[in-house]
């Protein structure tokens, strides 16, 4: 019979996940944004082997035209259908964010935990660096990225798709820095814990004590910022393919259709529905993703007090 | 204190080097003749005189890294333009900056305004409706792209109400809506940090020694316990003023304000050399000014750290 105090080293964390998810799964309000992103996911990469064949599909008798029995949401000005390009977009704007979200969660980890591992020197050359690329104008620089290496990308991928690889690049690169800081703020706080200096009294390399006793524990807050690093990622992607940087026509995302929406505005005719569906369904998953987020950060952070 | 501003201090002209460098080595790497318009052939005469006006007649440290850019841009104010050739670039930010300054002051102010009422109010009457309506309009407020917002409003109040003016830049009444859809984003989230700091400190000894002490409800909340929740909102303003920048390119093109973000776009659009140099040392020379501006000021306010030497 063990006493109800007594616990392994590595007990207080499981037992702190346990509670955390329930904690978690008691915030309605996340778990209902989980369950509408699970929906908007597999709306949008079902429906993908259909929409990645009609999207550039035009219809020109009708163009211009607003929701309709042929065209449930409407038409652009070539006559393209809003609803397939509104899925084919948001199958790209997710991957997207998704993608950014995986660059910037495997270099911000790597580089925050041997940054708080390392200690000392290391560790403040590593930080003073991260708080020099913090302070760049990264927007303008991600712009002149896209501008100088894109032809480069163009060679060897068709051309739209090579503003993607190149934004993805550029925004993942930039936002695996705030990563960085959290996993390292982490990486301190467990190195101070009796079972770190256990596993090195033991004689357990130091590689082996980061992967096998470290990153287990950085789980919760690595999955909390990637679930926020997403919506900022499909934000900075749509603000780029809106001011005419991110991917080029034929191909759409959600910012680059809102963009062609704008465009179309005029006094005399309002076409509502080619700005309506991108920017609300844009707004849906944002919406989603932060609510998300945000329910699994009071979740897990221990500190917080409602 | 001090050492902490003057290491900041020392940090700009480092930052601005790194920016520079490597906005010059990307301008330089992109494939294509810088010189060439796109539109017709030149004479061999006018290409020789292409490159004298442009330098590129002089080898390229002397071109990127010595005098001619800074020098001409700052000391001789001729840098020219590649795509407007008669305008120089310092005529074109001149024209430009106070515009986009305008915006990003009203934005800002409006900002801080608007998220500093709703989050104490919301704070104060905690869990009824003004509650969770500041916090719903929050939320969404954060959440939705500028674009978006912007586009919204513009339809709502320039088109179908026809109340505000949809664009342009010179009456009052045109800077409504392009610094409201600016501003919003911002104000939101000020909101939310406002809310956040003040829940966090209501519930602190010192206040309800204050509250024990007979001090009036009001004063309560805003002297004692505002000063304090403001730190985190304090250090969000640099982010903020930097973001609110950014959030300028988009605002401008939807509303067609005539400021330093459609430059920015444009030139790199364009591949304008020499006007995109002016904007992205422009820029990251306010960024720096507005952070180092916060960090200052956070240092200053807060006395831990003031007297604390960190």
């Amino acid at each position: 019979m063990s006493d109800r105090g007594a616990s392994e080293p590595g007990d207080s964390v499981a037992i702190g996940e346990v509670r955390a998810w329930r904690r978690f799964l008691r915030h309605r309000l996340a778990v209902g944004s989980g369950g509408v992103l699970m929906l908007m996911l597999l709306t949008c990469f079902l429906t993908l082997p259909f929409t990645s064949a009609r999207f550039d599909r035009q219809d020109l008798a009708n163009n211009l035209s607003g929701p309709s029995a042929r065209h449930l949401l409407g038409t652009d000005e070539l006559g393209r259908d809003m609803l397939v390009r509104v899925l084919y977009g948001g199958a790209i704007s997710i991957t997207f964010g998704l993608l950014a979200a995986s660059v910037s969660v495997v270099i911000g980890v790597t580089y925050g935990a041997i940054s708080a591992y390392a200690g000392g020197r290391v560790d403040g050359v590593m930080m003073r660096l991260v708080d020099i690329l913090y302070s760049l104008p990264y927007i303008l620089l991600v712009m002149l990225f896209a501008l100088s290496l894109g032809p480069y990308f163009q060679r060897v991928l068709s051309a739209p798709w090579a503003t993607f690889w190149v934004l993805l690049l550029a925004i993942g690169g930039v936002s695996w820095l705030t990563m960085a800081r959290v996993v390292r703020g982490q990486v301190l706080s467990l190195k101070a814990q009796p079972f770190v200096e256990a596993a090195r009294a033991l004689g357990v390399p130091a590689w082996a004590i980061v992967v096998r006793h470290l990153l287990p524990n950085l789980v919760g807050p690595v999955v909390v910022y990637a679930t926020l690093t997403v919506p900022q990622a499909i934000l900075q992607e749509s603000f780029l393919s809106f001011l005419g940087i991110g991917v080029q026509a034929p191909q759409a995302t959600w910012g680059s259709l809102a963009a062609d929406g704008v465009a179309a505005l005029n006094p005399l005719h309002v076409p509502w529905w080619l700005i309506a569906w991108p920017c609300g369904l844009l707004a849906l998953t944002l919406l989603a993703l932060n609510f998300l987020g945000d329910g699994l950060r009071d979740a897990f952070d221990p500190r917080r007090s409602r | 204190m001090t050492r902490l501003a003057v290491r900041r201090l020392l940090q700009v002209p480092f930052v601005l080097l790194v920016v520079y460098t490597v906005s010059v080595a990307l301008v330089a790497a992109t494939p294509g003749d810088p010189l060439a318009t796109g539109d017709k052939e030149m004479t061999p005469e006018a290409r020789r005189a292409k490159e004298v006006k442009y330098n590129y007649d002089q080898p390229w440290y002397r071109r990127y890294f010595y005098t001619w850019p800074i020098q001409r841009l700052l000391i001789d104010r001729d840098l020219p333009a590649h795509r407007y050739e008669d305008w120089t670039v310092p005529e074109i930010l001149g024209a430009s900056l106070p515009v986009s300054l305008q915006l990003g002051l009203f934005a800002f102010c409006l900002a801080v305004a608007g998220g500093l009422t709703a989050g104490i109010l919301s704070a104060a009457r905690r869990n009824t409706w003004i509650d969770y309506l500041s916090v719903a309009l929050a939320m969404i407020g954060i959440s939705l792209p500028t674009f978006v917002i912007g586009a919204g409003l513009l339809i709502l109040f320039g088109l179908w109400l026809g109340v505000l003016p949809i664009g342009g830049w010179g009456q009052a009444r045109q800077v409504i809506l392009p610094g409201v859809t600016l501003s919003l984003p911002f104000m939101a989230y000020m909101a939310r940090l406002t809310r956040a700091g003040m829940l966090d400190v209501i519930g602190e000894d010192y206040i309800r020694t204050a509250r024990a002490k007979g001090v009036g409800p009001r004063r309560v909340l805003l002297v004692h316990a505002f000063k304090n929740a403001f730190l985190p909102v304090l250090s969000y303003l640099g982010p903020a003023a930097a973001a609110i920048l950014t959030g300028s390119f988009v605002v401008e093109k939807i509303y067609t304000v005539p400021g330093m973000g459609t430059h920015v776009v444009e030139s790199v659009s364009n591949r304008d050399q020499t006007v995109i140099l002016g904007t992205v040392l422009t820029y990251s020379v306010f960024l720096m000014l507005f952070n180092l501006l916060v960090d200052l000021a956070y240092g200053w306010i807060d006395p831990r750290i003031r007297l604390g030497e960190e």
